[in-house]
């Protein structure tokens, strides 16, 4: 049996949601902030895909598939639905950036701060 | 709008992003795919008529009224599909073995057989619709939003 | 001092994260434990009579959660939709 040294798919997951972590403490501008959430999303999909994968498994379809294991399928389900819940919020957030250049003026996040009445 | 060549081609490539959409909406249940993935095919064509055409033209073909209907029914024919097994159990798949769509496939690697599957093809076509008028009225909403300050009702 | 507290914070946050994810603490990744996936890999073809074993688990083992998934699709397009009127009242005379 092989083993892949030092589990590389579930390090480079978190080697994403690391990255994202720098963007959203450290930068001001509302687009890069909206990109780093993005970027955290990508890495929590693929870590649950490779939590399902068995060595030298097959899709799971029975539609002509060769011999051998098949892939576990209930994380493939779970990350159909996370993508599209990702692809809604990220439309929202869209639109409230679009909005608040439009009243403030600036895309600085410290900026639109002040609770004006 | 963009120059004559790019708008020549892009109405003929319509027609077969629009296909090859509804390919993959149909055969959800012998390949890989199915309703969102359908769905999200057709969007990238409507959004390629969108940068070839302005969308001043294109609000002319897609009315609002038209698009908040269509989704409007999608989610409902799921719901409805959802109740109709509702003697044994919420979401029972109750087609399997009656005629409309209930064959059972031989046990094991077998080529397809496209009368499979029970409730699963129609709540299927049911989402596709829902996935393309939801996400098309939304790319068109943000386009007009950002040209002029256009009323939208 | 903002800087300061951020960097620290992100140090301990990755470190923690690398950590739970090599070998002592996480299990090898290609054999993971299996029970109600080999249930289904081996039954879904007599009760839902589906070639697409995902397609079934989607729609059909685990409706409910599409149902919830529609639902927060709909609600986001209403929202977007609503946010992005211009707005019709040009004369405020009041």
């Amino acid at each position: 049996m092989e083993h892949i040294p030092l589990n590389f798919p579930f390090l480079a997951a978190a080697l994403l949601v690391g990255i994202s972590f720098y963007i959203i403490i450290f930068k001001k501008n509302l687009i890069k902030l909206i990109m780093g959430i993005a970027m955290m999303a990508s890495g929590v999909n693929l870590f649950l895909v490779a939590l399902g994968y068995r060595a030298g498994g097959n899709a799971p379809i029975y539609t002509d598939v060769p011999e051998g294991p098949m892939v576990l399928p209930v994380p493939q389900a779970l990350t159909l639905t996370s993508i599209v819940i990702n692809v809604a919020v990220l439309a929202l957030m869209l639109t409230i950036v679009i909005r608040i250049y439009r009243h403030t003026g600036s895309l600085d996040s410290e900026k639109s701060r002040k609770l004006k009445g | 709008m963009l120059s004559k060549i790019v708008r020549t081609v892009a109405n003929q490539l319509i027609l077969f992003i629009l296909i090859f959409g509804l390919y993959v909406i149909a055969h959800g249940q012998i390949t890989p795919g199915g309703g969102f993935q359908g769905g999200a095919v057709i969007v990238s064509g409507v959004v390629m008529l969108l940068v070839a055409f302005s969308s001043k033209e294109l609000k002319k073909s897609l009315r609002e009224r038209v698009l908040s209907i269509m989704e409007s029914t999608g989610a409902l024919i799921f719901i409805i599909l959802a109740f109709v097994g509702i003697g044994t159990a919420f979401f029972y798949n109750l087609l399997v073995g009656t005629p409309i769509f209930g064959h059972i496939p031989p046990i094991g690697p077998n080529p397809g057989d496209i009368w499979t599957g029970g409730v699963v093809p129609l709540m299927n076509l049911a989402v596709g619709i829902k996935v393309v008028a939801g996400l098309s009225a939304v790319v068109l909403a943000l386009a007009l939003f950002s040209s002029g300050e256009e009323v939208e009702e | 001092m903002r800087q300061v507290t951020g960097l620290i914070a992100l140090i301990v946050l990755v470190a923690f994260l690398v950590w739970g994810v090599l070998p002592p603490t996480m299990r090898d990744f290609g054999y993971p434990p299996s029970d109600m996936d080999d249930y289904i890999i081996e039954n879904a073809q007599e009760q839902t009579g589906n070639n697409n074993v995902v397609a079934s688990v989607v729609f059909d083992y685990r409706g409910f959660d599409t149902l919830g998934e529609a639902t927060i699709l709909f609600t986001a397009v209403t929202g977007v939709l609503l946010l992005l009127r211009a707005s019709k009242r040009r004369k405020e005379s009041s």
